[in-house]
């Protein structure tokens, strides 16, 4: 690990000042940024704690909920407003790491997580993320957890993140403010593809602050699911995961959405497939084309074709099992 | 009341005879498997559980010592070739550093001989440590930096520059099987087996079955990381080591700093998990070089990374089991062969054959391991080294014999059940499969399996059952030694040179001695994990206890003689030799009339002694040269596979095992619970992910090297024979690896009977069935 300065911000302020200052990263639970140190994979020469700053869960009535960026995951998850209106972010947020690392975790951290990509881990390891232009050592190295959809020749990773694949579905905004003032961006516009540069990897500017989550209120929460596809059954990430959600009235889907994990470089909203789904009545047959178009660009590497195959087979059960329960269940 | 209380009310009735001084064709089993009234049996608390959970227990890291300096190590990224250049300045100039030693600047050390090619050999490999600009694999530790704090020695040793000319070594399969294959050895004897023809009778046999089953390489990952404390004074080395072997580590480091073998002091009194990985490698002696060095003590402990780069591990194998039979199910040709991985610099051949030579009978066998040589950290011993991934193969195909025969799989393995050893021709010292296969399979419900495979559902889920066999052999290697201290209070201390690491040897040590001697347990205390003991004792091969066993039975001995002499004319003993008297009540009785005694105490105060102390050692196991040994298990395992997305869960497991007398229902039942839990690792999920292009370990975490979590695992369900071996001390035989046996068929058996896939190359993840 680098030695770094520690700064404890007391205000937004103070935090959006040091945040600018060269070297500097935003320090929410640790939990990914201080193994990323360690492992020499980050070196910020200054951290500022923001864990300090906003953690309320703040009730918008009709205009949804608003998470201020330094809430725990664990207590987003259990916050009953969360479990009532938006099951599928307090489900996803369960899925994913460890009782531990929830209890650390912030929301604003989750969202900025990085790729789990070993050679990205790996500073004895080509990685054009980590070292623009040096190549990419995963393409052709182990990628069983890396990405069918959207990648390039350059970066085959993925983001990790659970959580943000409900937020993708759930159509949330993530409040960003810098030195220049503060812009709600839509969190599936947040990250980027990996093109030709995937060491950039969101559209926030140098010294920007996640400072909330927003999610719009939405008729969703009655038929919705956050499956997670993984080898051991806790503690790994999604080979697949699937947030749907639907809306049904008079058996035609009025809302459909339908979100990917572990499948690209950013969470991965299906609008191909909503496209198709919505306005036609419930069908496994609907379902199955609406998943042939998400998947029509799909290409599978060494080791995650068999990803393809996976992600269509569950988005189609997942759907039939949404759209068949007689009653809404919670 | 405690458990240790109630036990200690019960107070023996009658002595026991003194343990026989071997155990030989002829001689008398030891009486202590015939006590019902005892300790031995009795489910007792680990005596260090308390210290454990207060953080009181001191593990190799946590030794303070004044002037402590911090070591860190830097790992070649190459796999093959030469450190042209390596700069240090930068690391030198960092904050705290006090040295950074490398090839350049080590002192002249000797290579550490390794393990298996002498009897106190305990190094990975023999590679020179340290010592010229040669790569012999991609994490070969090729700097050591010592600084103040942890952290700076971290920091400092990323500041190392190395510029390499790569060579690029041997790191697929397909470059080593070009390169050629060898005939693997195991503790110094070929691993090959040729009984018969037995590809002309497999050619002719009715019923066959005969397929190639992979297993990767794996690594270890014990809790507690690889560490030690150590410091010189002049020439004598101490070091707080976590390590399963003190006196082969001791050995083996004065051979690397040519100085006497009492010069080297190690301590480690509680190890957090072995597994086979905590002997000695790079970072003991490059801490005690470094030490000499700056002349200040050391502590060095390895990050999770620095185990998986130069701890070894399992090797991967690539076997072919065929098997020949008889409509009526008799086997005609056992066939096993294949190749594994291994280093030119060790002597560990991965021998997966070991478990096909002893259980079942057939007319002929060929059994082979062939090696090939990779740049690679050394493999090395991993929990049931050969069985557990052999009868992965053997019992997977012994599952596909039975349904092509349309047989139950485990009338199959009755009915092949040899009379004696069918590889050796020795009577076997006792053998209780059959029993263990009955009452498992009624325990576990055995009978409501369906033969046709995938016929089973509830919801998504696919369900199925299968099992498998689980062997073990008995080992008891020489170095069993002991010495008895008693005291006139009546206390005795029992010490050997041997190693808690999780197992429950202190407290199952206590029992026994504890039985012997006719003492209480707390009037017990055992003594372990210092050179300064007696025994040259490896906890490993399942082999400590009976070592143990044999070399507290050997001092026991040698006390009561002392005992008889010191208690003279004048004692209710007087005459009596050592085989007509026992341990009852905190002293000697004649077994034939237990009114007849002296206390320990009243024996010692009229001899006008504080304390007497004896040491002997064991004697040479010639058991294992006229039986054929061996523990076994029969397991169950329930698997579900999910109809849509292949995952696979584990929802009940049952391990029925016959390993001779259990001495600690307790302890013994962890053990065979944590080896089947590993099982589920090795077939579910572990596999260490070795880069072929690279040679270059890409998942050195526990984050990626998947390992089973809680949920994972279901009730496990134990249960045994509980039948001694008359040709064991106490009756038993080790528990501590066969539980990881026979795991990895169990599941995959499972599997195919839940869904019709067969699936031959671990681990059995969901993409092998979609």
């Amino acid at each position: 690990m680098t030695p770094f300065l520690y700064e404890r911000a007391a205000d937004r302020e103070m935090a959006l000042a040091l945040g600018v200052r060269t070297g500097a990263s935003f320090l929410g639970g640790g939990t990914n940024l201080i193994d990323l140190m360690r492992e020499t994979i980050a070196h910020p020469t200054l951290l500022v704690d923001v864990t300090g700053l906003s953690c309320e869960i703040k009730d918008l009535g009709e205009a949804g909920l608003r998470i201020g960026a330094g809430a725990k995951n664990t207590a987003v998850a259990a916050d009953r407003r969360v479990r009532e209106r938006f099951p599928l972010l307090s489900q996803s947020i369960l899925a994913g790491a460890s009782a531990q690392i929830r209890n650390m975790a912030t929301i604003g951290g989750n969202v900025l997580q990085r790729t789990r990509c070993s050679y990205f881990y790996d500073d004895a390891s080509r990685c054009n993320k980590r070292t623009p232009n040096s190549g990419c050592d995963a393409v052709e190295g182990f990628n069983r957890y890396h990405a069918i959809l959207g990648a390039s020749p350059d970066c085959v990773a993925t983001h990790p993140s659970d959580m943000c694949v409900a937020l993708a579905a759930l159509g949330a905004t993530v409040t960003v403010e810098g030195m220049n003032g503060r812009r709600e961006i839509p969190l599936v516009d947040l990250h980027r593809l990996p093109g030709n540069t995937p060491h950039i990897e969101t559209e926030l500017r140098d010294g920007e602050l996640i400072t909330a989550v927003t999610l719009p209120f939405n008729g969703l929460a009655a038929r919705s699911s956050y499956r997670k596809i993984r080898d051991r059954a806790s503690y790994a990430f999604a080979l697949v995961s699937v947030a749907s959600a639907v809306e049904l009235a008079d058996g035609k889907l009025t809302d459909v959405r339908l979100a990917l994990g572990g499948v690209a470089h950013k969470p991965w909203r299906a609008r191909a497939a909503e496209a198709i789904i919505i306005g036609n009545p419930a069908s496994e047959s609907v379902f199955r084309d609406a998943v042939e178009a998400e998947f029509a660009e799909a290409r599978g590497l060494r080791d995650n074709a068999f990803k393809i195959g996976l992600a269509k087979r569950v988005i189609v059960d997942t759907l039939v099992k949404l759209t068949s329960q007689a009653e809404p269940t919670r | 009341m405690s458990v240790v209380q109630k036990v200690v009310q019960k107070a023996m009735k009658n002595a026991i005879a003194l343990a026989p001084d071997s155990w030989m064709p002829g001689g008398a089993p030891d009486p202590l498997i015939r006590e019902k009234h005892g300790l031995i049996g009795q489910p007792i608390s680990r005596i260090d559980g308390p210290l454990k959970v207060s953080g009181q227990a001191r593990f190799a890291a946590e030794y303070p010592i004044e002037g402590l300096t911090y070591a860190a190590l830097h790992y070649s990224t190459i796999a093959r070739g030469r450190i042209v250049n390596i700069s240090t300045t930068e690391a030198e100039a960092s904050a705290g550093v006090i040295l950074v030693m490398t090839h350049l600047n080590a002192p002249r050390l000797k290579p550490a001989p390794a393990f298996g090619t002498n009897e106190k050999a305990a190094g990975g490999d023999d590679l020179a440590v340290m010592q010229d600009d040669r790569i012999h694999w991609n994490g070969q530790p090729i700097a050591l930096v010592l600084a103040e704090t942890q952290e700076q020695a971290d920091h400092a040793q990323s500041l190392v520059r190395v510029h390499y000319q790569d060579e690029h070594g041997i790191t697929s399969l397909e470059q080593a099987v070009a390169q050629g294959t060898e005939p693997g050895q195991f503790l110094g004897e070929p691993l090959k087996v040729a009984i018969g023809d037995a590809e002309k009778l497999f050619a002719a046999a009715p019923v066959k079955t005969d397929s190639v089953y992979r297993t990767p390489g794996h690594n270890h990952n014990p809790i507690e990381l690889h560490a030690a404390t150590l410091f010189w004074t002049g020439d004598e080395l101490r070091i707080h080591d976590a390590t399963q072997a003190v006196a082969h580590a001791a050995w083996t480091l004065a051979q690397v700093f040519d100085i006497k073998e009492e010069q080297v002091h190690v301590t480690s009194p509680f190890v957090g998990g072995g597994f086979g990985s905590k002997t000695l490698w790079r970072h003991q002696i490059l801490a005690a070089a470094a030490s000499r060095l700056v002349n200040r003590p050391v502590r060095i402990v390895l990050s999770r990374e620095g185990v998986f780069r130069i701890v070894g591990g399992r090797a991967l194998t690539e076997q072919r089991v065929a098997i020949g039979a008889q409509r009526d199910g008799g086997f005609d040709a056992i066939i096993h062969t294949g190749l594994t991985a291994m280093t030119p610099h060790n002597a560990m051949t991965e021998p997966f054959i070991v478990a096909t030579r002893s259980l079942y009978a057939a007319k002929s066998f060929k059994l082979q391991v062939d090696t090939v040589k990779m740049n690679m950290i050394a493999n090395t011993f991993m929990r049931a080294p050969g069985e557990a991934v052999g009868t992965f193969a053997l019992e997977s195909a012994i599952d596909e014999l039975a349904m092509k025969i349309g047989i139950d799989p485990i009338e199959l393995r009755i009915r092949n059940e040899p009379d004696k050893d069918p590889t050796l021709g020795l009577p076997f010292s006792q053998r209780g499969i059959v029993e263990a296969w009955r009452i498992g399979a009624e325990r576990f419900g055995w009978s409501s399996r369906t033969t046709q495979p995938a016929a089973r559902r509830e919801g998504d889920w696919l369900v199925g059952i299968g099992c498998a066999t689980a062997t073990y052999p008995y080992y008891r290697m020489p170095g069993g030694a002991a010495r008895i201290t008693l005291t006139r209070d009546g206390n005795a201390t029992v010490g050997v040179a041997a190693h808690e690491m999780g197992m429950g040897t202190a407290t199952t040590h206590t029992q026994v001695a504890a039985d012997r001697l006719g003492l209480p347990m707390d009037r017990v205390t055992f003594r372990y994990g210092d050179t300064d003991l007696p025994g040259v004792i490896l906890a490993g091969g399942s082999q400590q206890t009976a070592s143990i066993g044999a070399g507290v039975a050997a001092a026991h001995r040698a006390l009561v003689a002392e005992l008889l002499k010191l208690a003279g004319n004048d004692s209710p003993l007087a005459g009596l030799g050592p085989s007509e008297v026992g341990g009852l009540d905190g002293g000697l009785a004649s077994l034939e009339d237990s009114d007849r005694r002296e206390s320990y105490a009243s024996i010692l105060a009229r001899a006008q002694r504080e304390e007497i102390t004896v040491e002997a050692e064991a004697p040479m196991p010639m058991e294992v040269q006229h039986w054929s040994m061996h523990s076994h298990g029969a397991m169950f395992c329930e698997a579900r596979v999910n109809a849509v997305s292949g995952e696979i869960r584990i929802s009940r497991f049952l391990g029925s095992f016959d390993c001779g007398r259990i001495i600690n229902p307790k302890t013994a039942a962890s053990q065979f619970r944590g080896g089947i839990i590993m099982g589920l690792g090795l077939a579910l999920m572990e596999e260490t992910q070795f880069d072929s292009r690279t040679g270059r370990i890409m998942n050195p975490s526990l984050a990626e090297y998947h390992v089973p979590v809680h949920l994972d695992v279901p009730k496990i369900e134990i249960m045994w024979t509980d039948e001694p071996d008359p040709r064991t001390p106490m009756g038993a035989r080790g528990v501590g690896e066969i539980g990881i046996t026979g795991v990895g068929a169990a599941v995959a058996n499972a599997v195919y009977n839940a869904t019709g896939k067969r699936v031959r190359d671990l681990p059995i993840t969901l993409d092998k069935l979609l």
